[in-house]
């Protein structure tokens, strides 16, 4: 069993969520301020989304899909915004035009709808997320495996979207696994797991069938 | 009391291990936080359970109180009233008076803390006698709907602090603090929320006079027009029509003179109609309201204004589906045909409810996913884990 240069520290997270008081009350609203909100917010409201979203929740996507579909009742428009993949973005502006685009496509096809009651607005945020020690490192790929299967599921969105995007203190499953434990393919495998649409543990279980494949050729 | 490992069972698999994890960060730290009084609901039954969970968890964690003449709990309640839209907001004299009191009390109190959380009102301008620590407003009611003059007047006490928490996103108006979101949580070991057993609630029902011999429809919240019980009387009669059930309204007046103007009009459709019980319970029926919300089959909660009433929550809990108004922190609890419906109208009430009552394979589904839901996102183990990041951004 091969032995990694350096331990994984698994680290779960907390989203400590900020208000920014800005509001869109229908569709034309939501386009201006997508395009005028700190790139944190698109962040919170698109990637973010994986953290919060669990099987009890209807799976949109986004945020800005989910308000489309349940206040604004547009299911066109949450359609479009729905399919929009997150990680398909090279950065959070390039992310944020692209959604821009839609909606302005979108109003020029159809008539916006009356504006909404403050209550059902589209409220912006962001968020700061503080990581969290588990006390639990792997040197190996039986003890990764171990680790991944119980710690906290924020740790599944720490190490594998938020690490994926934006600096942080806790190591990408990707880049411990091929740099660090020196297994490139499990790497890629595990780079190309679609988190979209999913919850946190169910994409666990398919890191876990990557890795039980895996320890299995090594048994081979 | 309650302790943290006592939470182990019910808050799901390592939610108290990642709350102990986290706590690690802050141990040692001075949290101190000040109310207007220790009784009643809201962040005072919160700070009841939460305190003694972080001294245990090796926070320095107290709780402090403000306090004053008759005057001042008088400017407090106008000032309160003023920010959630209330048109006339307390006199320039009785804010002078309020803050001249709470001067006193920054005197009197040990302020002494690396994190002050001052909340709602009543002991805001406590903030004008900091001198150390960091200090966060923590404001549980909507103040979206604030008038500009009384907002104003506020904000040359809130823009002080170093931060702002609201319950939820859309109940602030303008500050140039940082403003965080914390959602309230219910304790599912408090005496309001625990496990009570089918003796425990026959034999509470029947103290009540709530008999259980046809599906039980129940509505806990003060009996102000916000909550609308007259609304749900009126979605209780559509369903009549078609379904024999049971009506109970539960709620407190508090003594407010509209409020017992409401009860009686409930009173007397009481006395016209034997399926209808009103019930007028102090805050403190917790045992009571634990036994109404375990013995019916469908929960209301069909306010038209709601800050952010738990009640929602609690029953989800409890394993309710819930039929509730569309208005303020009602939403993020309730997920619409997942753990029940959010209505605009009595007719879309009476409509939801009819809808649960002719399809009953829904109700212990929506129940179920109901308390998940409650699991995740609305107990004090989420709120504590809330807590301690704040404490960890603000005091890094």
């Amino acid at each position: 069993m091969r032995t990694a240069a350096r331990p994984l520290h698994f680290a779960g997270c907390v989203e400590l969520r900020q208000t920014l008081d800005v509001h869109a009350h229908d569709e034309r609203e939501l386009m201006s301020r997508i395009a005028e909100v700190p790139a944190d917010s698109i962040y919170f409201h698109t990637f973010g989304y994986f953290l919060r979203h669990h099987p009890q929740t209807t799976a949109y996507g986004n945020d800005f899909a989910r308000w489309a579909a349940l206040e604004i009742g547009d299911r066109a428009l949450a359609e479009r915004l729905a399919v929009v993949d997150p990680f398909a973005f090279p950065r959070l502006d390039a992310l944020r035009d692209h959604l821009v685009s839609i909606l302005s496509d979108h109003l020029q096809r159809h008539t916006v709808g009356g504006r909404l009651e403050f209550d059902r607005a589209f409220h912006f945020q962001r968020s700061h997320i503080v990581e969290v020690p588990l006390g639990l490192d792997a040197t190996s790929l039986a003890e990764f495996r171990a680790g991944l299967a119980r710690v906290d599921e924020s740790a599944i969105y720490l190490h594998t979207v938020e690490t994926r995007v934006r600096a942080r203190r806790a190591e990408s499953f990707t880049t411990w696994l091929a740099d660090a434990l020196g297994m490139p393919e499990l790497a890629e495998r595990f780079a190309r797991a679609d988190p979209y649409l999913t919850a946190l543990e169910r994409a666990r279980g398919r890191l876990l069938g990557f890795v039980d494949e895996a320890l299995e050729d090594e048994r081979r | 009391m309650s302790r943290i490992d006592d939470y182990r069972r019910v808050s799901g698999p390592g939610a108290v291990d990642f709350v102990l994890r986290l706590a690690e960060q802050v141990q040692g730290r001075r949290v101190l936080h000040v109310t207007g009084g220790r009784l009643g609901g809201g962040a005072a039954e919160t700070l009841r359970a939460m305190v003694p969970i972080l001294a245990e968890l090796g926070i320095d964690a107290r709780w402090e109180v403000t306090g004053g003449d008759a005057g001042y709990y008088l400017t407090a309640r106008a000032l309160q009233a003023a920010l959630e839209g209330a048109e006339r907001g307390p006199s320039e004299e009785g804010l002078a008076r309020w803050a001249d009191m709470n001067r006193l009390n920054g005197k009197k109190l040990d302020l002494g803390a690396d994190l002050i959380s001052v909340h709602d009102t009543q002991p805001a301008s406590l903030v004008s006698a900091r001198n150390a620590g960091r200090w966060v407003w923590r404001c549980h009611v909507d103040c979206s709907a604030a008038r500009a003059d009384n907002w104003a007047a506020f904000r040359q006490f809130a823009d002080q602090y170093d931060a702002a928490v609201f319950p939820m996103p859309g109940f602030e108006s303008r500050l140039d603090i940082p403003m965080f979101v914390i959602a309230p949580s219910i304790d599912p070991l408090a005496e309001r929320n625990r496990d009570l057993t089918p003796r425990e609630i026959n034999e509470t029902l029947g103290g009540l006079g709530v008999a259980r011999d046809k599906p039980l429809l129940v509505q806990i919240a003060p009996f102000t027009q916000a909550h609308d019980p007259l609304g749900v009387v009126d979605a209780y009669r559509l369903v009549k029509q078609h379904h024999d059930v049971r009506l109970a309204l539960a709620g407190t007046t508090d003594g407010e003179p509209d409020r017992l103007e409401l009860l009686t009009q409930l009173r007397e459709i009481a006395h016209q109609d034997s399926d209808v019980v009103v019930l007028e319970l102090p805050a403190e029926a917790h045992r009571q309201i634990n036994a109404l919300q375990r013995a019916a089959t469908i929960v209301l909660q069909k306010s038209v204004r709601a800050w952010f009433d738990l009640g929602p929550a609690e029953a989800m809990w409890k394993g309710k589906p819930v039929v509730g108004g569309y208005a303020g922190g009602l939403a993020p609890q309730i997920i619409p045909n997942v753990t029940g419906y959010a209505v605009h109208s009595v007719e879309g009430a009476a409509f939801r409810i009819r809808h649960l009552l002719n399809n009953p394979e829904l109700i212990p589904r929506m129940g179920a996913a109901g308390r998940e839901h409650v699991r995740r996102s609305f107990l004090i183990t989420r709120q504590l884990v809330d807590e301690l990041a704040l404490a960890i951004h603000l005091l890094r």
